[in-house]
């Protein structure tokens, strides 16, 4: 036994212990199982990742802990890689997963399903850290799907609440959608390859290069099409577009939850499978062209609708998507490095503006609408300062962990000379802008200007619903503040691992990963970085000052924009009628042929004839047989004796 | 010496007696005396060949026949007659509940 099994057995350790005994006895004191145990699993990956990380040479892990399935050739383990790629995994899970128990101590506290909340929570870690350690990609799939699974009961927590039982259900099949290539992918992978084993699978990919192979009637590159597939589970997961309509929905959850799974870990898979997957997406450019246009297609798309949202959550969760977008552009241009440094960075200061989101919730009785807030700095103190740190990580202020993961995205797209590269870049600079802009929105809406809300009006509505009225405006207990503290810690400091070589740093971070992921070409010197980077400084300040121009100096520009843009804003507000389009292209046609097809036709007449035909048949077949039997027994006995006549009739006929 | 085939027309006398009584008759008391009367129309049979062939195993196996017999009766009577202290009567036209 290797500790660092413990990593992800703990988690689940928690979980049953939290499931099976949390409804009768342990209840409220749920979080002294789960959060020692997510503590200590932390704490574990930290020492394997810093020992990793200070080594030279660094040790990697890669043991198969017993067979799973073994079926003619096909061969699938439980075992567990921790290379430099998981080393970072680990850490983001963790780290986030742990200061996200400890904030839900305070955030949940006195909730019907605090023991079922924390065991869930629990679970999702395990799902996630078996996601990220797996050395085969059927536990991978384990993991991707225990995730999904995990992200639906949390979602759906508040389960009597139709919309978020219909959030929980719309992430879910949304899902689906993606794992459905994800798993034709694996199938692809083990049909032509014959293991799901990464060492076996990434040593023999190159033997399929220039291979083809007919796809309805298409001549595609086998190597393409499995990239194709499997990015297709990362775009559903990662909330990327196409697919991206149920990760603002899946804020219904309680907040901790949208901190943890919808910003910082779970919407990550998806770069990070590409990550892993990286030897395979190398060999694609089609395959890597698609990746990188997705992404930065998304980040300015949900960037965009992030102008205009009122919901603080959804507006964060826009901006999450946004910056996932980012992540896979990175991928897409071969920077996987920088893709996964700017995961690691975003889980920080995500998971602060999420949690900061959810302390200012707190405080307005679960009050949503940022134009019912404004002017909490005075009673938020410790919110507003973090939140303040996370708003000025992730719009790019100079030197924070925001600025530079992005900065060395938009860099390595810009110097990778490819068309592609350079496009990305141009979108990545304009959601760059959309960003600095709506998280300042956000900022000033919530913490600056004057209260817009009725207090009194508050104090009857939380007392309607059965809530304390003196957590109105006040600062959230100290379980809830130590998480906010530390991820701004994080939202600071992160970043300073990979600090690039123009800034007289080592680029720490990319070395480290380099074994895993390899090092784009970069065709552009130290002088093109500055300029770059005095672009993005730039940017940041015009974001800021522009939405300090429009909501706090000038309030009412803002509504002269909407009228005046008025088709643009009806449109982002509506968030491009995607959610419509899918109702009357996908919805409503699933609907009615299940309701006039299957309800009418294939279930009401040819199942349920069959069903109930074939008793019906029998029926009547032993109501006609059953007058033979009279009760007489002489009448019995003449048949008897007759028919014993008749056979020996026949044996002597036969003969 | 009596031929065999006089005991062997013996032995089908008592039979078609024995099947006539049971197919003919209402009281089971009379049906049971009748199947006894075909089982020793059989052991009349099988005595007379046993000696016709001069092997013994036909008698031995009427042996078995008379004690089966004997099993049957002392279990057919008890049925009867839980079957007369639940119905009061021995007719078995009055007997069938167990129709279809």
């Amino acid at each position: 036994m290797s500790a660092y099994l413990l990593i992800p057995f703990l988690p689940l350790f928690a979980f049953f212990v939290n499931i099976l005994f949390g409804r009768n006895f342990i209840k409220g004191q749920a979080h002294w199982i789960a959060v020692p145990a997510v503590t200590v699993s932390c704490l574990v990956s930290w020492v394997i990742a810093l020992k990793m990380f200070m080594s030279h040479d660094p040790q990697i892990i890669n043991e198969d802990l017993y067979t799973w399935i073994s079926s003619g050739g096909f061969r699938a383990s439980v075992g567990f890689l921790i290379d430099q790629l998981t080393a970072v995994m680990l850490i983001v899970v963790t780290t986030v997963s742990m200061l996200v128990h400890i904030y839900s101590i305070g955030y949940m506290h006195g909730e019907k399903g605090y023991y079922r909340f924390f065991s869930f929570l629990s679970l999702f870690t395990f799902s996630m850290l078996m996601l990220v350690m797996a050395n085969n990609i059927l536990q991978l799939y384990f993991g991707w799907e225990a995730v999904g699974l995990c992200s639906y009961f949390l979602i759906g927590y508040y389960y009597e609440k139709k919309s978020a039982s219909d959030a929980g259900k719309k992430a879910f099949i949304v899902n689906r959608f993606g794992d459905f290539g994800f798993g034709l992918g694996i199938i692809m992978i083990f049909l032509t390859l014959g293991t799901v084993h990464y060492a076996e699978v990434f040593g023999s990919i190159g033997t399929l290069t220039g291979q083809g192979i007919v796809v309805l009637g298409f001549q595609m590159d086998v190597i393409t099409l499995i990239a194709l597939l499997l990015f297709c589970g990362a775009v559903g997961k990662s909330a990327q577009l196409p697919l991206h309509v149920w990760l603002p929905d899946a804020m219904e959850g309680p907040t901790p939850v949208s901190a943890l799974i919808h910003a910082a870990t779970m919407v990550t898979a998806g770069v990070f499978m590409v990550a892993r997957f990286s030897p395979i997406f190398n060999l694609s450019p089609v395959a890597m062209a698609v990746v990188a246009v997705t992404g930065a297609f998304t980040a300015i798309f949900a960037g965009s609708i992030a102008l205009v949202q009122r919901d603080i959550k959804r507006i964060i969760a826009y901006s999450t998507c946004s910056q996932l977008g980012y992540m896979f552009l990175a991928c897409g241009v071969g920077a996987y490095g920088a893709g996964i440094f700017h995961l690691y960075t975003h889980a920080f200061f995500k998971a602060l503006l999420f949690l900061g989101a959810g302390s200012v919730m707190h405080a307005m009785g679960g009050e949503l609408d940022i134009f019912k807030m404004g002017g909490l700095k005075k009673k938020l103190p410790y919110t507003y300062w973090t939140f303040l740190i996370a708003t000025l990580s992730i719009s790019g202020f100079p030197l924070l962990a925001g600025f530079i993961s992005k900065d060395e995205i938009l860099f390595l797209a810009f110097a990778s000379g490819t068309t592609v590269g350079k496009f990305v870049w141009v979108v990545g600079v304009i959601t760059a802008v959309l960003t600095a802009f709506y998280s300042f929105r956000v900022f000033y809406l919530t913490f600056h200007g004057e209260f817009r809300s009725d207090i009194e009006e508050m104090k009857k509505h939380a007392v309607e619903h059965g809530h304390d009225p003196h957590h109105l405006l006040h600062e959230a207990p100290w379980t809830m503040r130590i998480p906010l503290l530390l991820l701004a810690f994080g939202a600071v400091t992160a970043g300073w691992i990979g600090i690039p070589a123009a800034l007289g740093g080592h680029n720490k971070f990319a070395h480290f990963m380099e074994p895993v992921v390899g090092h784009p070409e970069v065709h552009a010197g130290h002088a093109t970085e500055y300029i770059l980077m005095a672009l993005a400084i730039a940017i940041f300040i015009g974001g800021l000052l522009f939405a300090r121009h429009m909501y706090i100096t000038n309030r009412d520009l803002a509504d002269k924009m909407a009228k005046k843009f008025s088709f643009a804003h009806y449109l982002l507000w509506n968030k491009y009628f995607i959610d419509e389009l899918y109702h009357f292209t996908i919805i409503r046609p699933t609907m009615w042929v299940s309701k006039s097809f299957i309800v009418g036709f294939s279930d009401g007449k040819i199942i349920e004839g069959i069903v109930n035909g074939v008793p019906r048949a029998i029926g009547q077949i032993s109501g006609f047989i059953r007058h033979v039997q009279n009760g007489l027994v002489h009448r019995y006995a003449t048949v008897m004796g007759f028919a014993f006549l008749a056979i020996v009739a026949i044996a002597f006929i036969w003969r | 010496m009596v031929p065999l085939y006089w005991y062997m027309l013996l032995s089908a006398a008592v039979f078609c007696i024995g099947v006539y009584g049971f197919l003919a008759r209402r009281n089971v008391i009379l049906m049971f005396i009748s199947i006894e009367l075909m089982l020793n129309a059989v052991n009349i049979n099988l005595v007379a060949i046993s000696h016709y062939m001069e092997d013994l195993a036909g008698q031995i196996l009427s042996f078995f026949v008379i004690t089966v017999a004997a099993a049957e009766a002392a279990i057919g009577l008890a049925i009867i007659i839980a079957l007369f202290r639940n119905k009061e009567t021995v007719h078995v036209d009055e007997m069938k509940e167990m129709q279809g």
